[in-house]
């Protein structure tokens, strides 16, 4: 049995070998050259298993350093057993300093969700990503997608939100609406809800996307353009949280979780579990701004 | 409330991993020890190392004891294992006419160059379940090996020779396929970059080589049942130990130690479609860690399926075959459904109940036309 | 309108495709006075070869021949649903006519197939999609065209439906759920969503009921006079050709055997092949 005697720490820092860690870096800066197109990558396995998050962690231990201090949300929420889990992770492999506030965080990876407070220049958003081919559901071949990508050929995309529409009155999309980056690339944002889409578009950070198992990377840089898609008469909207507001913080212009109390009531609650600690101590937290955000009226509570 | 609202979640996490360790030792009457895995559970600990990508007895035994017995699972702890060792070099090619045959079959033919061997198989036991090995004890073990010692005749053993491969019969009187100039020679290397479609002939194999030998078994199976054009021959299907040599900074062929493989030479017959073109047979390929009979024959299966895409046959769709084949990362997708997703799924619940209402809505209007 | 040598719409000079490893004899050794595209010592097979021709705007030229003589590749090859061996084709409504079409990039390539040419294919799920309503089809090419906005899209889907007789509450349906002449009408609607200076109609109605043909013939012709689109029609039915194009090349084993106006071709044919097809008109 080979028992690691030389070293003090049986893994290299960040776990992954050098080498892999600088071309996932280089693959990272190719993808932030083009933004929305997706890098192909080696993907190394981890000890977390595929589908769980090991793209987000990929770029996560790729990018981090030994100042960066680290936050992870998953659904929102930091206290999610999948993030601890990651978060244990990521400090045994590093020793960096992890925290629950967003504002203090240089690095913060997320599973399908936008934190609430807005982000600035000097953060890097890391995103977990089931499925990076926004094409996938209308075209199953790999070969296909690629070509259609580099011909910019998106016809079959724009069909299917027009079926939709005919179909339901409405594009049909929640989470992980297709958007378009810097007019070129059609991309998948992973399956954040629609609420948090429009906060990609023009971000002071920098947003870069792993999917582990499709071994693919690819990213936004900051101040991009980035349109959800849309037609001129049938527009994209956020989720519509009218008449609902936090149980706890009587706040309405977040996106709420609808939860079921044992006996039998429906309540909401801000997701972002941060920003929710943060107006319940009646902290100030800056939110994200926007057109979509900023036509919700405020409403006294 | 979930576990998810509670800010417990470190505290699940611990205490879930203390409960399932508490269940592999409760009724532990012995730790089981890594000699016994790696000698008793030999054809488990030669899938993880398959499925897992390492040659490495003793640490397919540690996964598999730490899994409890779960083969995904210990394949799983392999491979993240692999990503951590530094690779230092590529062996050269290896050789199995080099190989030290344990066990060497062929149905194509009745009588081979060297016979036909089988080796240890179970393929012509009976399937009867044996309770006697519950009651198996240790001397009962060092009987049986000394009687098996003794039962071999040193005068009668033979010299090691190398055996020549059923398929250089086919090739000699001209019956094999010619290799194909075009056909595709580009060597990849699918643990250090994302493989691309339509993935060149190495990235498929190498593919296969890893792939869960129950995905192969399914789509191998599929091929010969009619969703698939491929029903072929055991060529020679051959077990046993391959040396590995591989280059030192000199220069210098090296020899590192030998490795137990299970490699098959499926043969199937082309389809001609040119009067001009002369029939022949093609030779699919399989090769994996450990002994494996029905994983290498499935690969060699596949390897010729997917050489002839055709859309309607799942087995000879590449992209369909090594994506789903592919275990550790199928593993992982299906179970993530069990992650919360009730961020996605409020999303879509808006949508619906947003549809419903405009549905009843145009329903009880009198005006049928749909929404402009 | 009166031709001269500018005025063409579309001008083919030497189109040729050719499987397999043809060497420098394999054209001289095909073709109709061989009876044969097979190259006798290479087996490649020559599918046409040194196809020349011009069409005018608003004109309909027709390709007639038996299978194998090569119409089919022609129209594909200007398609683009087929790479060249070589040749060149100018297109006036491209770049003035300046450039080669069929040496485009992709990308190129799909743009001229989006706004300025229509095809309708011998089998409708060649030219439709099955997974998408009628006007869902339609809804492809006019947003590939460049319209984004539904309710002009679905405007636009209606009209072209209303012109090609397809009953407009079928906007919504999927093709599947259509009989085959009406498939093959919203291929055409498809076709012409752009207004498109060329179309190519491929045996659209082959395999249509006698009746249904006639309708569907009768519809291109009114399309055809209201439209002004110019056409290129293939088919191996000489009464299709009569009944649709102006002018008409006959081809045998991949190359053009007689061309000329159809009228004439029909009444006095030069070349023997054409005789026999006249000949066996009903």
């Amino acid at each position: 049995m080979v028992e690691n005697k030389k070293y003090v720490n049986k893994y290299n820092f960040a776990f992954i070998d050098e080498a892999t860690k600088k071309e996932i870096r280089r693959k990272l800066l190719k993808a932030i050259a083009i933004p929305g197109y997706q890098v192909p990558y080696s993907s190394p396995e981890m000890p977390i298993a595929r589908g769980w998050g090991t793209g987000g962690l990929h770029v996560t231990l790729a990018i981090i350093g030994a100042d960066d201090i680290f936050k992870i949300i998953d659904q929102g929420s930091d206290a999610s057993v999948n993030a601890c889990n990651l978060r244990n992770f990521v400090r045994d492999m590093t020793g960096v300093k992890t925290t629950f506030d967003t504002a203090e965080a240089t690095i913060i990876q997320t599973r399908h969700r936008i934190t609430e407070e807005e982000l600035q220049a000097n953060q890097i958003f890391v995103y977990q990503v089931p499925q990076p081919e926004p094409l996938r559901g209308v075209e199953r071949y790999e070969n296909k997608t690629r070509q259609m990508h580099g011909e910019a050929d998106y016809a079959k995309m724009w069909v299917s939100l027009y079926e939709q529409f005919i179909t339901h009155g409405d594009i049909m999309l929640g989470a992980g609406y297709p958007v378009k980056v810097n007019d070129r690339y059609i991309m998948a944002p992973s399956p954040i809800p629609r609420w948090d889409v429009p906060n990609l578009n023009h971000s002071k950070a920098i947003h870069l996307f792993g999917a582990g198992r499709e071994k693919r990377l690819y990213a936004v840089p900051p101040h991009t353009k980035v349109e959800a898609l849309e037609f001129e008469d049938v527009k994209f909207h956020i989720e519509n949280f009218n008449g609902t507001k936090c149980v706890k913080t009587g706040y309405h212009k977040a996106f709420l979780d609808e939860l079921y109390f044992d006996d039998g009531s429906k309540h909401f609650l801000i997701n972002d579990s941060n920003f929710l600690d943060k107006l319940s101590e009646n902290l100030q937290p800056v939110q994200h701004s926007n057109p979509y955000l900023n036509q919700i009226k405020d409403e006294k509570n | 409330m979930g576990y998810v609202a509670v800010k417990g979640g470190s505290d699940a996490i611990h205490n879930s991993l203390e409960l399932v360790e508490f269940y592999r030792l409760k009724d532990a009457v012995q730790p089981l020890e890594i000699e016994q895995i790696k000698g008793q559970l030999r054809l488990a600990v030669d899938k993880v190392m398959g499925e897992g990508g390492l040659y490495s007895q003793e640490y397919a035994a540690i996964a598999l004891k730490q899994a409890e017995g779960e083969v995904f699972e210990a394949a799983f702890i392999i491979r993240a294992f692999r990503t951590t060792l530094q690779r230092r070099f590529y062996s050269e090619t290896i050789n199995t006419r080099d190989m030290f045959v344990k066990r060497k079959i062929s149905a194509s033919f009745r009588e081979i160059p060297g016979g036909q061997i089988l080796g240890p198989t179970r393929d012509y036991s009976q399937r009867i379940l044996d309770s006697s090995k519950a009651f198996e004890t240790i001397e009962d073990v060092k009987k049986f090996v000394e009687y098996f010692k003794l039962s071999v005749d040193e005068n009668q053993l033979q010299e090691i020779i190398q055996y020549g491969k059923v398929i250089d019969l086919l090739a000699n009187e001209g019956l094999l396929k010619p290799i194909n100039p075009k056909e595709d020679r580009k060597l990849v290397d699918i643990t250090r970059e994302a493989i691309k479609f339509p993935a060149p002939r190495s990235a498929r194999l190498q593919m296969l080589a890893r792939a869960e030998t129950g995905g192969l078994m399914a789509m191998g199976y599929s091929s010969m049942r009619g969703f698939g054009s491929v029903h072929p021959t055991v060529g020679e299907l051959r077990y046993g130990q391959v040396p590995v040599k591989l280059k030192d900074p000199s220069g210098r062929i090296r020899y590192i130690g030998k490795i137990e493989v299970t490699e098959a030479e499926m043969i199937a017959s082309t389809s001609v479609s040119k009067k001009t073109e002369i029939p022949s047979y093609t030779v699919g390929y399989g090769l994996c860690f450990g002994q494996n009979d029905t994983k290498v024959i499935c690969m060699g299966i596949l390897d010729t399926t997917m050489r002839n895409p055709d859309a309607s046959m799942p087995a000879n769709d590449q992209e369909f075959v090594l994506y789903h084949t592919e275990g550790i990362e199928s593993m992982g997708f299906t179970n993530h459904l069990k992650l919360p997703h009730y961020v996605t799924f409020q999303s879509g619940l808006k949508n619906i109940r947003e549809a419903i209402e405009r549905k009843t809505a145009t329903q009880t209007q009198t005006s049928p036309s749909k929404a402009e | 309108m009166k031709r001269t040598d500018e005025n063409w719409l579309l001008k083919v000079s030497n189109l040729t495709k050719i499987y397999g490893e043809p060497d420098e004899n394999t054209i001289a050794n095909t073709g109709p006075e061989v009876n044969s595209n097979i190259c006798p010592n290479t087996g490649s097979i020559v599918a046409c070869a040194n196809i020349n021709f011009e069409l005018y705007p608003g004109e309909v030229l027709g390709i007639v021949g038996e299978s194998g003589s090569g119409k089919s590749t022609v129209v594909k090859l200007l398609y683009f649903d087929m790479e060249k061996s070589y040749g060149e084709a100018l297109f006036s409504a491209h770049q003035a006519g300046e450039i080669n079409i069929l040496d485009e990039s992709n990308q190129m390539k799909r743009k001229i197939r989006n706004h300025l040419m229509g095809m309708v294919y011998q089998n409708p799920r060649d030219g439709l999609n099955f997974r998408f309503s009628s006007g869902g089809n339609i809804a492809e090419k006019l947003i590939m065209g460049g319209n984004f906005n539904v309710a002009s899209i679905r405007n636009r889907a209606t009209d072209l439906l209303e012109k090609t007789e397809v009953p407009v509450l079928r906007l919504d349906d999927r093709p599947s759920s259509f009989s085959g002449g009406m498939q093959q009408r919203v291929q055409i609607s498809k076709a012409i969503a752009n207004n498109p200076p060329l179309l190519f109609l491929d045996e659209v109605t082959t395999g249509l009921d006698v009746s249904v043909q006639a309708r569907v013939l009768d519809l291109i012709r009114e399309l055809q006079q209201d439209l002004g689109i110019a056409m290129i029609v293939v088919s191996h039915d000489l009464s299709v050709i009569r009944m649709l194009t102006d002018r008409t090349l006959v081809m045998k084993n991949g190359r053009i055997v007689e061309r000329g106006l159809t009228d004439q071709i029909l009444q006095d044919p030069q070349h023997a092949y054409a005789q026999l097809l006249v000949s066996s008109l009903l």
